[in-house]
């Protein structure tokens, strides 16, 4: 049993199956990849576990409970965090800011009236914003409007607003998407760093090879809505079928 | 000291000291000078000026934090003004059981408003507010004539059942809304030189009341709270994807502010028995809107900058008339004097909204920021090498780790 099970997912746009009989368990501790060609469904998937999207027949459920039917906040209360692809921050407020508000979440939940407390006061919830900000090495930008950030320093950000949450599992919407490569070096080595030190479920949306080979431990291939097939990365890489699936294609 | 940070609490000082020094700081001219008109320490203003004040600073909690635009707030002033009159008619005088009768009654009609009107954002947002005052103002104005007085409005009479208190005085007359005693239209005058200053009670009793409201404003703009109605403005995606619901903050920014909007409707009638429908036009609602953006959305003391010049202005500039013009340009030469007084003319007395209107625009245009952002650029201007800039202007927190 995967601390993420999806059993038999189906999704329709109108005439258009965008999933068709997913089915997928991602292992505790695991970083587990789901890749595909543009189209194949990877982000409708992202949608139906985050509570963006109800899938139409099927189940999804995390730590056996099911996902179906809840809010999004409620999902992330239950431990599960997302990076999307366009960062996703709160650009009229610093950086500083922007890591209090998972803070505050984490320890008061969806909602409280705390209007007479003063957030200087909150020294053990500044000082964990602080120590994640360092750990991604933007401390010295706390003070800046978060929309004046560079791309990508907002995705570091929206990384470490996702992780100071402490969640049980990070979902990643293509966390290299448009960066450099050696952007796209520093993202995987802090990624890499981040699973070293916490007990933490990845799943990883990504078109970007290079990334999914050296983060993953299993890879997940969709292809029109479907999985092809589901290995380690090393069978993947001369899996016929996904040679296929991805022609034309110059990461292969 | 007071929970405050140190820029806070001089803000909040300056603010107390204003309040306290208004009746000296809004008279600087002689009486018998020609300026005397100008002045504007005398109690109706200054209640006014205090009481618009309250208004806006509730209306920028749901507006300058949240972004939620409402255009009916003037419902929740109307009610509070109904609920404080019909406790002065059945309870006591005493303007504190209707003053919290005010709040109360316009915090449930805002959860009401606020719970429907929350399911939309944006431009629907505004119209559906917009949507409930005008219906308000309609059933105020006729189906409701049995509570809110219809046209006449809702006023005292010598035959009110008032519980506590008596009925009409031993002369006759209607009693006077009194704070234990302290009756609100009492006022001592201090004649200084060709200077006059006047020292309402309703005016000090107003300021108390802003001032502790003022306070509680603060602390929530420093709390986590404030900073959660913040991130509703900015991203309400991300937010839900944070663990945040983000429909009950903003729901309770709104009642909050609809409870603001009570006090200051129960204000308006400790100071003036008598409650109107007119007060819950959509035009009284509009005007909170500009007193806001006058002062600066977001900032703690633009929406009093705002509501105090939009205050001033309508009460200072509406007095002034033809002859009034005459008198000043008497001295020049006759083609000139008529010529400056047909220029001048359109933009005072009855034409004092055209005034408005030109300064908003200007405002709007050059300083988007409203007022708070002017103070805040002479500021950088004055001590460019300090780093201080917007502690004085109540910008909202920008170091919260600190």
């Amino acid at each position: 049993m995967g601390i993420l099970e999806i059993k038999g997912v189906n999704k329709r746009f109108g005439g258009l199956q965008a999933l068709g009989d997913v089915n997928l368990s991602v292992a505790e501790g695991s970083c587990h990849a789901i890749i595909g060609p543009n189209g194949a469904g990877k982000s409708t998937l992202l949608n139906c576990l985050v509570g963006k999207l109800i899938p139409d027949t099927g189940s999804v459920t995390f730590e056996g409970k099911s996902l179906l039917g809840r809010k999004p906040h409620e999902i992330n209360q239950m431990g599960i965090s997302r990076v999307f692809q366009t960062p996703e921050i709160f650009g009229d407020l610093t950086v500083m800011e922007n890591m209090l508000i998972p803070c505050f979440a984490r320890r008061d939940g969806s909602f409280r009236m705390h209007a007479y407390e003063t957030i200087t006061d909150e020294r053990a919830i500044i000082e964990e914003a602080e120590e994640m900000l360092d750990e991604v090495h933007m401390l010295d930008k706390r003070d800046m409007h978060a929309a004046s950030l560079s791309r990508g320093d907002k995705r570091r950000l929206e990384m470490a607003m996702c992780l100071v949450q402490q969640p049980k599992l990070l979902l990643l919407d293509e966390p290299t998407a448009g960066m450099a490569r050696a952007d796209t070096n520093n993202t995987i080595e802090l990624l890499k760093q981040i699973r070293q030190k916490r007990n933490l479920t990845m799943a990883i949306i990504e078109h970007d090879m290079h990334v999914v080979f050296s983060l993953a431990d299993r890879v997940t291939v969709l292809a029109q809505g479907t999985p092809l097939v589901e290995d380690t990365p090393e069978k993947i890489k001369g899996n016929p079928k996904v040679r296929e699936a991805y022609l034309g294609e110059a990461h292969v | 000291m007071l929970g405050l940070k140190k820029s806070d609490l001089r803000l909040y000082l300056i603010v107390l000291a204003l309040l306290i020094f208004a009746p000296f700081l809004l008279n600087p001219f002689p009486d018998t000078s020609g300026l005397a008109q100008f002045n504007a320490g005398y109690p109706d203003l200054m209640q006014k000026l205090i009481i618009f004040g309250l208004f806006a600073v509730g209306f920028n909690i749901l507006f300058g934090l949240t972004g939620y635009l409402s255009f009916g707030h003037a419902a929740f002033l109307g009610v509070g003004s109904y609920a404080g009159v019909w406790m002065f008619k059945l309870l006591t005088m005493n303007v504190v059981p209707a003053l919290i009768v005010s709040t109360l009654t316009a915090g449930v009609f805002a959860l009401l408003i606020g719970f429907i009107s929350l399911r939309r954002s944006g431009i629907y947002f505004s119209i559906l507010t917009l949507a409930f005052a005008q219906m308000s103002y309609s059933l105020a104005y006729s189906v409701l004539t049995p509570i809110t007085g219809g046209e006449t409005g809702l006023q005292l009479s010598l035959d009110d059942p008032r519980i506590i208190g008596i009925s009409r005085t031993e002369s006759g007359n209607i009693p006077v809304p009194h704070f234990f005693g302290l009756e609100m239209n009492s006022a001592t005058t201090i004649d200084f030189g060709a200077w006059s200053f006047t020292f309402s009670a309703g005016y000090y009793f107003a300021a108390v009341i802003f001032a502790v409201a003022f306070f509680l404003t603060i602390r929530l703009f420093r709390s986590p709270f404030g900073l959660m109605l913040r991130a509703v403005k900015s991203n309400q995606s991300r937010m839900s994807y944070t663990g945040l619901n983000s429909r009950p903050y903003a729901l309770a920014a709104f009642v909050i502010s609809g409870m603001y909007a009570g006090l200051a409707g129960g204000l308006m009638v400790a100071m003036d028995p008598l409650a109107g429908a007119e007060r819950m036009l959509w035009t009284a609602s509009g005007e909170v809107v500009l007193m806001t953006i006058l002062g600066g959305a977001g900032t703690l003391i633009g929406p009093v900058l705002g509501a105090g010049v939009i205050a001033y202005l309508e009460s200072i500039i509406s007095t002034i008339n033809e002859n009034v013009l005459h008198q000043w340009f008497g001295g020049l030469p006759d083609w000139a004097e008529n010529t400056l007084v047909t220029v001048v003319e359109p933009f005072v007395g009855e034409g004092w909204h055209l005034t408005l209107g030109a300064v908003f625009m200007l405002v709007v245009i050059f300083l988007p920021g409203g007022i708070v952002q002017a103070g805040r650029l002479i500021a950088r201007f004055f001590r460019r090498n300090r780093g201080e800039v917007g502690a004085l202007s109540g910008e909202p927190e920008r170091r919260p780790g600190e």
